[in-house]
């Protein structure tokens, strides 16, 4: 029974055994020479890279379509750069995965068209405070300054650091042309009259009453959000930029392209 | 040291100082008083203190050229001091937003001192501050070694080794000033990464004249990790990093990929940044240090060949198990996860022919707490490979990810793995390459032993408890059907893990402490040895035709 069973593993093993010694016998060879291992190494670590990378930019369904997709506001894209000097992605993601209890806590799951226009992504990889891709219009502006300025005052066990200096530092908007324009480079598609007016667009977030509004509405949408974030006047803080940001966090996609899209994926298409 | 270069060579170091710090005063003045307008300062102060060490040894006299005829040992002995000090620092700003986690208020109402800011200071200073200067020294001794032959030039082995501290430096300053691309473990920026590639291409240069130097017939296992380690590092870093500045003065940059296939890069990059500088460098560490220092030939040659082809084919596949249910497409998750679990072979054929080297041996394992470091490493080595096919499966990570479970198995890796293996790598390094009898205080390193297991395993436990924890909180369901926990009360059942861990993590860094001591006190107490073997074969007058360095 036993040497049957031992048999029967051999055989099975056999032809195995014939490839694990082609390696040992060209390892032997190979590991003369430097250059050929040298190679070698890198055609064998390539190829996983290659066929789980290459194919996401050639397949179309990998990005979902979404026609009317908005782009970040000047304003948006300064409070985005500080979102990513403050490193916040190191404790909060914004990737709702298809999970009932994720969909229960954050909403919708996150679809890949939401992150198109992001460079970077920050799908990030731990949650020490909570998900934030749909955090956009969950909490009043008031709620956000008061909670980026000394966390525990709204909720009193949170572990976050305060970000007081935010609302005493001017937003830098001086390079926002250029910004718009390198994010232009590497594919998001600014227009010019958005580049040109990157500056103006930016002040302009900030002053629902004045003329700048105006023009920010004609070139970004009817939705976008046209507030005093910070609530204090005169140019816009860090704070108005910061809260611009995360007030449209998962409102760049309309509610009902984002159903539809998920009831494609659940009838199979 | 500077003295014992050849004068050619000094004037040679002190022009591309020079060029140096011409950039570093373009930087300045293009920065205009911003960030990287520091980092101009930093490139020039950095070059300025190194011109002026060389400078005031510029007029000694020319070294003997005996000196070719043995090893080239300065490089790894300022590498594994540097080493040191990067333990302590990484370690300590690991140990700061330990306890900011405890205790958020510790921050002083300061940008820099925040816990987005310091995080990314303390993985830069561990991973590539410590873990990267360590596997550059020690590469610089297993190379000559076990080719047997003395590095090829004094130039490049200082190029390298400096150069790669002022990518460090710059990218861990950058972050607490503001600078940071928030691509994890890629964080510098477009110009730092840049640097790194030139340091890089250096470094892949130099191991290869080495290696076609070498006395040997056949490239030992050790090597062939190391050289897997540069060049995929390299593949990696550049891909990963492709960014377009905003402008040539400034710092910020824009990722030229985007959403799902720059998640799929990054995580392509981050993982195998763990495969690569950390499985593939480390081991090369192992297949030197650990048999040597246990006398005893590696177990299998075989098992050798099959776990670093294995290793080295599998791991570029694994990346995107860090994006299980997310919009990656599926496809992508089911080969990382398929090909993550199948990683398990090769890594525990690696680990078993590093313990059952050891067979024989086990009562130097009992006596000498050097080897003892390296045999604890590869049994970490083993469990953190089993639970990383472990979090790979789907179902697993739905419940592990984002949670402190990852943190726990990080962790295991980088201190039961790789600082504990690099201390095993460091203490047998460190008499051998100061031609010391011994360590100054065998005891010490038993203390330092024990600590750092007991901080290890005070820490894994910790992040265990506190990950599976938060991870089952999230997804409890009420019998209404309704999620039972907000958010915030996972935050509050963090608390005593995280202060818990902060206590395992303070033990870890006593430990280096003893360390640092203890490898300074043998630099300046411990009796001198005569090491009369440890020489490369390289004929005499072979020697001298190759003396001329090729710079």
């Amino acid at each position: 029974m036993l040497r049957k069973l031992n048999t029967i593993i051999r055989r099975l093993v056999a032809p195995f055994g014939a490839l694990f010694h082609a390696i040992f016998r060209s390892m032997y060879r190979l590991e003369r020479y430097s250059l050929g291992l040298a190679l070698a190494i890198v055609v064998a670590g390539g190829i996983g890279g290659a066929v789980e990378i290459a194919p996401l930019f050639t397949i179309d369904e990998t990005v979902e379509d979404a026609p009317d997709m908005r782009l970040y506001t000047p304003l948006e894209q300064a409070g985005r750069d500080i979102y990513l000097r403050e490193g916040c992605y190191t404790c909060h993601s914004q990737m709702i995965r298809t999970l009932r209890d994720e969909v229960d806590r954050w909403g919708p799951y996150s679809l890949a068209v939401e992150s198109k226009y992001d460079h970077p992504m920050l799908w990030g990889s731990k949650r020490t405070g909570p998900d934030l891709a749909r955090v956009g219009g969950k909490y009043s502006d008031d709620w956000h300054f008061a909670h980026l300025y000394y966390p525990r005052d709204v909720s009193p066990d949170s572990v976050m650091p305060a970000y007081r200096w935010l609302a005493r530092r001017e937003a830098d908007l001086s390079d926002l042309p250029e910004r718009l324009a390198t994010l232009r480079s590497v594919g998001v598609p600014y227009t010019d009259a958005q580049i040109e007016n990157a500056v103006q667009d930016a002040r302009g977030q900030v002053d629902p009453d004045g003329e700048r509004a105006e023009g920010l509405i004609e070139r970004y949408g009817e939705a976008t959000n046209v507030r005093n974030f910070d609530d204090q006047s005169g140019v816009p803080t860090e704070m108005d930029a910061m809260i611009a940001y995360l007030q449209v966090l998962g409102q760049l996609v309309d509610p009902e392209t984002i159903a539809a899209a998920q009831a494609r994926v659940e009838a199979g298409e | 040291m500077v003295s014992a270069l050849p004068v050619g060579t000094r004037v040679l170091v002190l022009i591309v100082l020079l060029l140096g710090a011409l950039v570093g005063l373009a930087m300045a003045v293009a920065g205009n008083g911003e960030a990287f307008g520091a980092h101009g300062w930093i490139v020039l102060l950095f070059c300025a203190v190194l011109a002026w060490r060389v400078m005031s040894r510029l007029d000694a006299p020319e070294p003997p050229a005996s000196r070719l005829r043995s090893y080239y040992d300065d490089p790894i002995k300022v590498g594994i001091i540097l080493a040191m000090i990067w333990a302590v620092i990484g370690m300590g700003f690991g140990l700061w937003v330990a306890y900011l986690l405890a205790w958020p208020d510790l921050t002083f109402d300061a940008p820099w001192a925040s816990f987005g800011r310091l995080r990314p200071a303390h993985t830069t200073g561990i991973i590539f501050g410590f873990g990267g200067s360590a596997l550059i020294a020690t590469s610089f001794h297993v190379m000559q070694r076990t080719c047997r032959a003395r590095l090829a030039g004094e130039f490049s082995p200082w190029f390298v080794l400096l150069g790669y501290q002022l990518f460090v430096i710059l990218a861990i300053s950058g972050y607490l000033m503001g600078i940071n691309q928030s691509k994890e473990y890629a964080e510098a920026e477009w110009y730092a990464d840049l640097w790194l590639v030139v340091v890089w291409v250096t470094y892949f240069t130099l191991y290869i004249r080495t290696l076609a130097r070498r006395n040997e017939p056949h490239i030992y296992v050790a090597n062939w990790y190391y050289l897997a380690f540069i060049l995929i590092v390299a593949v990696l870093h550049i891909f990963n990093n492709i960014a377009l500045p905003v402008s040539w003065s400034g710092s910020r940059s824009y990722i030229v990929w985007s959403g799902v296939q720059d998640a799929m890069m990054q995580w392509w990059y981050g993982h195998n940044a763990v495969a690569f500088f950390l499985t593939a460098g480390f081991l090369g560490m192992l297949y030197y240090y650990l048999p040597k220092r246990a006398q005893r030939p590696i177990y299998s040659y075989r098992l050798s060949i099959l776990s670093f082809w294995g290793i080295t084919f599998f791991y570029v596949w694994v990346g995107s198990h860090h994006l299980h249910y997310t919009a990656l497409p599926q496809w992508v998750q089911t080969l990382g996860m398929t090909f993550s679990v199948m990683l398990l072979v090769p890594s525990w054929a690696t680990a078993a022919n590093a313990l059952l080297t050891l067979n024989g041996a086990w009562d130097k394992v009992r006596d000498d707490a050097t080897l003892r470091f390296m045999m604890v490493a590869a049994i970490f080595y083993g469990l953190t490979t089993f639970e990383g096919s472990f979090l790979a499966i789907r179902g697993v990570n739905a419940l592990s990810h984002y949670t402190d479970w990852t943190v726990a198995h990080v962790h295991a890796g980088t201190l039961g793995w790789n600082a504990i293996l690099i201390f095993g790598a460091i203490y047998a390094a460190v008499p051998v390459i100061w031609r010391r009898e011994r360590m100054w205080s065998p005891r010490l390193v038993e203390w330092h032993f024990w600590l750092a297991v007991m901080g290890t395993v005070i820490y894994v436990f910790a992040m265990w408890n506190s990950g599976i924890l938060q991870g089952l909180m999230w997804r409890t369901y009420t019998d209404a059907g309704t999620l039972q926990y907000p958010f915030i009360d996972t935050v509050v059942a963090m608390r005593p893990y995280y202060i818990a861990r902060a206590v395992g993590g303070t033990m870890f860094l006593v430990g280096t402490l003893l360390g640092v001591w203890n490898i300074w006190m043998t630099i300046r107490r411990t009796p001198e040895a005569d090491l009369a073997q440890d020489r490369p074969t390289t004929p005499e007058g072979e020697a001298g035709e190759r003396s001329v360095p090729a710079e």
